[in-house]
Parts: structure tokens; sequence; C-alpha cells
């Protein structure tokens, strides 16, 4: 394992060369989008080109990365988190089990999540092709949080359209985006959530395509969106690959992340897809529970094409788009970005639906052994923890990403916990 | 099937290509409206599909989607209403129109079939570009369904072949970069923007996006083959509901006295 120290030269059967030129992952992602918006997308895509062949390019991205986002983000070994998952083996009659926990800290990113790393990406592209606005969606508001926090350090004007729903749910967030200089647009469509956000923005876009640039926030979207997405995010798996390689000599047996449209998931995911000993679980937003609401498309959802790609969507047999919901906004949508619909597929990583209610105990339980709060979104991911690590030895090494802080969360937690703020 | 759309634009004077949401106000209501804009002179049907996530389209046609949808319209209710159509109207052309997930939901052989025994001639498909021909445009041509493509302010001369590639029946020129029912485009730019687009085409073309009045389609109608509306019909059934078709009869009734007669005036 040892030999393969970086993982940046993909073999000729990697899985880490997807997509196809015409952007797609197997049957998925492609360009389902307005003929208004398809020579804009194709200009996007030769500037993507152009960018990575740009050392200039890259050099301006990790030196943001580094002094603005304050990158690497530490991984960090959870003692009690691990400990608590061997007691539980050991009650269970397996004294040997438990595997160490590991966090990725992506919440101690500039802003409080990944969401920025990002947009650092897509707004030195903006600037690149001539735009002077940006526009994008967000659930939760970290997206939002992070596309404000990059045009007020670069000087362009910034609106965010967000369902009228989450701007309630995730006030402090809102408040956030004002201060950094945004414009918020509450949208009241459809339930008003992620979905409805993105529709609202793509109508935006195509009415102002000559100068604006849409950051979108996940992997996800037409091509190339979701390979530049990824790319940017891979930052983070990256990171982890060398901190564990040089903290212990060896890789993970399982990465865990949290997905919505999948991004923080595929950033941790994809510098490892050709280490064939890694194992990959995305967790899914359960909600209520499978048999009522939920928003885990893989789980529950068929191949469809929404938002500029064909992907797995909650639907029914018309096509029609059924509502998600999810204790957490920013996993509160009915799509997931398409190298993941691939991934399951080919059985590469394998996705697991998390309640709401397990997503609670997974997130008390975080703060309490290790000092942590975590973002409602990390927390589905450290759910599966118990279904997982007290299965594993105590020589293997789980690594989950803690994508974003809680803090934004504390005013839906209480509700839940019914205490009054 | 084709040579009703390619007869309703051989009439010596430009078409009036209109649009309805079907199963708006309900299923039921559909077939009244689609009679009067018969009646009104309409050269074109254009039967929108709903979906939930109409996102090339403005609060007119948005809100036509979702009171469908509520009304319980599904596709079976589109394609029963198409057949009756066809049987009631044989020579007038009908088009669905809609976005991609509704119409590949079942597959698009599955989708096709339909649309081809239901007497549909063509279909435009919003989302569907066409990079993405291979997802519904083998099948449709199978079955003799035309392809209508769209063709937009940002769509450049380079691109244009490869835009009506596969495309039959007439091009839809939409004349401004936006949503529907929103801003309108001015003259100047349209007939700068049809002369563009025929170097590149022979099909009929029919120009969309804005057109509410009768002057506004006769203006649009002196430069092209066609003129299409849809925003100020829809506007029409939300207003009156299921008693839309006089009110639409009568709206038909004047954008169709002013688009056949635009080349005469201009």
């Amino acid at each position: 394992m040892n030999t393969a120290t970086i993982p940046n030269s993909p073999l000729p059967n990697s899985l880490r060369t997807q997509p196809d030129e015409r952007g797609h992952f197997g049957q998925f992602g492609g360009r389902y989008v307005a003929e208004t918006l398809m020579p804009l997308i194709l200009d996007l895509e030769r500037e993507y080109k152009a960018a990575k062949a740009d050392p200039a390019f890259k050099e301006e991205f990790d030196d943001l990365m580094k002094h603005f986002v304050g990158r690497p983000s530490p991984l960090y070994y959870a003692p009690r988190m691990t400990e608590h998952f061997r007691a539980q083996a050991a009650a269970q009659g397996k004294p040997d089990n438990g595997a160490q926990i590991w966090f990725k800290r992506e919440e101690l990113n500039h802003t409080g999540a990944h969401k920025i790393n990002n947009c650092i990406g897509q707004i030195l592209l903006a600037i690149r092709m001539g735009k002077t606005k940006i526009i994008a969606e967000t659930g939760a508001g970290q997206h939002g949080v992070a596309t404000a926090t990059v045009c007020a350090r670069f000087g362009l004007p910034c609106t965010i359209f967000m369902g009228a729903t989450d701007v309630a749910r995730q006030q402090p967030n809102v408040f956030r985006m004002k201060l950094l200089g945004a414009e918020v647009i509450p949208v009241t469509s459809g339930a008003a959530t992620l979905k409805d956000a993105m529709n609202e923005a793509l109508r935006h876009w195509v009415a102002h395509v000559h100068d604006t640039f849409y950051i979108i926030g996940t992997a996800a979207g037409p091509h190339p969106y979701p390979e530049l997405v990824r790319d940017f995010q891979s930052v983070i798996g990256t990171e982890a690959r060398a901190q564990l390689l040089e903290r212990t000599g060896r890789l993970p047996d399982l990465l865990i992340a949290a997905v919505g449209g999948g991004s923080n998931a595929i950033g941790l995911f994809h510098p490892f897809l050709d280490d064939t000993d890694v194992q990959m679980l995305g967790v899914e937003a359960g909600g209520h529970g499978l048999d009522r609401e939920h928003a885990a498309s893989l789980t529950g959802g068929k191949p469809g094409i929404l938002h500029g790609n064909k992907t797995y969507l909650l639907q029914d047999e018309d096509g029609q788009i059924t509502e998600a919901h999810s204790i957490s906004a920013g996993l509160d949508y009915p799509g997931i970005g398409p190298e993941h619909s691939w991934l399951h597929d080919i059985g590469r990583a394998k996705y697991l639906p998390i309640t709401d209610d397990q997503a609670m105990e997974a997130f008390t339980l975080c703060c309490q052994l290790e000092g942590i709060i975590p973002a409602l979104e990390s927390a589905h991911a450290l759910a599966a923890l118990p279904e997982v690590a007290p299965k594993m030895g105590k020589d293997q090494i789980i690594i989950v990403n803690v994508s974003g802080r809680g803090d934004k969360d504390i005013f839906t937690v209480a509700e839940k916990l019914g205490v009054k703020l | 099937m084709t040579n009703r759309l390619s007869a309703a634009f051989s009439k010596g004077r430009p078409a009036l290509v209109t649009f309805i949401t079907g199963g708006d106000p309900t299923p039921d209501a559909t077939p009244a409206i689609l009679d009067a804009l018969v009646a009104g002179g309409a050269d074109v049907i254009e039967l929108g599909m709903p979906f939930t996530d109409p996102m090339a389209d403005g609060p007119a046609i948005q809100a036509a989607n979702l009171r469908s949808l509520a009304a319980g319209t599904r596709t079976a209710d589109i394609f029963r209403i198409a057949k009756d159509f066809r049987a009631r109207h044989p020579e007038t052309p009908l088009v669905l129109m809609g976005y991609a997930n509704p119409m590949v939901a079942r597959g698009s052989e599955w989708f096709a079939a339909q649309c081809a025994d239901a007497g549909v001639d063509g279909i435009i498909c919003v989302d569907i570009p066409s990079e993405e021909d291979p997802e519904i445009g083998p099948a449709l041509r199978a079955h003799g369904i035309s392809f209508i493509r769209l063709a937009t302010p940002t769509t450049d001369t380079a691109r244009l072949p490869a835009v009506v590639e596969g495309s039959s029946g007439f091009l839809y020129y939409v004349s401004v970069a936006g949503v529907t029912g929103k801003q309108q485009a001015a003259v100047d730019t349209i007939k700068e923007a049809v002369a563009r687009i025929r170097s590149g085409t022979d099909l009929p073309i029919a120009v969309g996006f804005g057109v509410r009045t009768p002057e506004q389609a006769a203006a649009f109608a002196a430069h092209a083959e066609g003129v299409v509306v849809g925003s100020a019909l829809v506007d029409l059934v939300a207003q009156h509901g299921a008693d839309a078709a006089e009110p639409v009869r009568e709206l038909t009734a004047a954008l169709a006295d002013a688009v056949h007669n635009a080349k005469a005036l201009a």
C-alpha cells in the first residue's frame, strides 16, 4: 500500500478518469440544459481545461487555500469516539473489534465547512472568464456563506437564491450572507427548499448569461460542473490520504461522508478510487424513514433528468419530482451528483440512509465525546459509525468527513430536543 | 405526420403557434380550450406537459404547471387529451412541449410510441440540447415524430448546424435570453437574428418568448414564418379557469388576424 503514496497518476483502467468528453459518468451526468445556456456551458468547459493546464491558476488556488481558507485541515484521531464503539463491540461479545476513528476536520475551514474549497476555485474561473456578477443557490446556507465570502474577497456583486423554508430555519447564515454584502432572495415556489432555489437560480442565469457566473454548490448540474466541483473538493481526500500515510504509514479501510449533492463525499472519495482496499460509504438523508418522507435518492429513487444532469432522483412513475425531506437543510434535495450515481451502480461505493433521529443521536454523541459540534449534515456521516465501527477490527481505520460545523444548526437541534432558546 | 406541420407553414402567410399547459386548470377543461385555439385560427397547437420543476418558465407558466399537477394531471391524461384532439381535428398539427424527465421516465421508445399512437406531430423539449440528442432523438425519428429544437440569441452561427441536425417540423427561435412570458425582444434584433438563422436552415422559423399582443405578434410575424404565443393565453386560463375557452378564442382570433396579415403590412 505504501508504494502508492501520491494519487496523481491514474492507471489506464482507472476509476479516476471520468467523466468522458461528453461529460458522462457511465450513463449519468451530461448537459441537459436549455439551449440559451449551452454555449456558456461549452465556454466554461474550455476555460476550465485551460485553467487546469495553467500553473498560475493552481498557484493562486493553492495560495488562497493555505492563507485564506486555512488549509490543510487537520486529520484528527477521535479517541473517545473510538473507545465508545470498542465498548459497544465488547458488550456485543467482540472484544477485539472497534475500528480507529479519524475525523477530517473540514469544519475548521474559514466559513466553517468544505463549501469554501469549491467557491475559491469557481470564482477564480469566473474572473478568468471576465464575468462580473455571481449567483448561487443554497440549502443550509453554508454554500451561500462561502459564495458571499469569496465575492466579498474579490469584490464581485453576489446574489444568493435560497428557499423561503430554509431562510426561516437557517437565520444565522442568512444574516452572515447579508453581512458579507450578498443579496439573499427567498424562493417561495414548490416546497421552498434547495431544489426550488436551484430552479430560480437557473431562471436568473438564463436571463443574465452574458455577464453572470453561476457558482453551483455541489458536484451536480450540467457538465463540467460535477467534474470541476469534484476537482476543487478533491483537496480533502488528497490531504487526508497524505496525512494518514504520514501518521500511520497506511491507507484507511473505510471512508464515510454525508451525501446531499455529494461534493464533500466525492472530494474525500475521489483520490482513493483506485486504492482497491479502501471501502467507501456515502450516507444519504433517510429523513423520517424510507417508507415516509426522506431525501435518499440512491436508495429510494431511480435515474432521471433534473437540473442539467442525469442522475438518481426521487420521482413518481410519470417522472414528476417528489419533495425531499431531511432535518438537515443541506441534504434536503431529491437528487445526487452523477458521479455518485455511477459509483453506486458499479458498486465502488456503498450508500446508506440515516434517519433524522439517528443523525440527532450522533450529533449529541460527537458534542459530548469529542468536543466538536458537527453540522447536521456531518452528523449523518457520524451516524453510520454504530453500523460499521463495532464490526471492524481494532487495527482498522475509518476516516469520517466532518464536513461542517454545527453552530448554524443549534436552533434546529434545540427545537428537536424540545429546548426553547 | 410531419406533413401537418409543413402544411401549417406553407399557407403563403405566417403561422400562429399557440401554447397552453395541458391539464390547466383540470384535464377535463383542456379539450374545450384546445378547440377554442383551433376555432380562433391557430395554425399549430403546442400542448404543455406539466412538470414539477419548470425551470425555463416564468411565473405564468410555472403557475399553470402547478395548477395542472394539483388537479391530478398524469402523463396518461396528456396522451388521452392529444388522441381525442386528433380525432376532432385531423388537420391541425399538435406538438407536445415540456421537460425531459416526464418524457423519458418510461423510456424514450415508450414515449415516442405513445406520441405516434396519439397523433402527436412533434416534440419540443426544453432541456435536451443537441448534445444529448441520443436521449430521445432516435426514438422520435424512428416513429416519425418531429424533434423541434430551440435556437436562442446565444446560439452562434458556428453552433447552428449542430442545433438543426436531426430536427424537423420547424425551428423555434427563442427571441430573448430568459424565461417565458417576461421581457420582449426589440423587432430589429428579431429581424437580424432570424436572417442569421435562416442562413443555416431550410426549416420554417417560429419566433417566441414574450409575445403577448396582436401588435407585437404582427411585428414579429413580418420577419418569420411563425409566431408563438404562450403566457398571454395561459394568463387567460389562470383568470377564467374552466370558463377560459371563449376568452382564449377571442385572443387567438385577434392574434391570428394580426399574424396572418402581417406580411401585407410589412
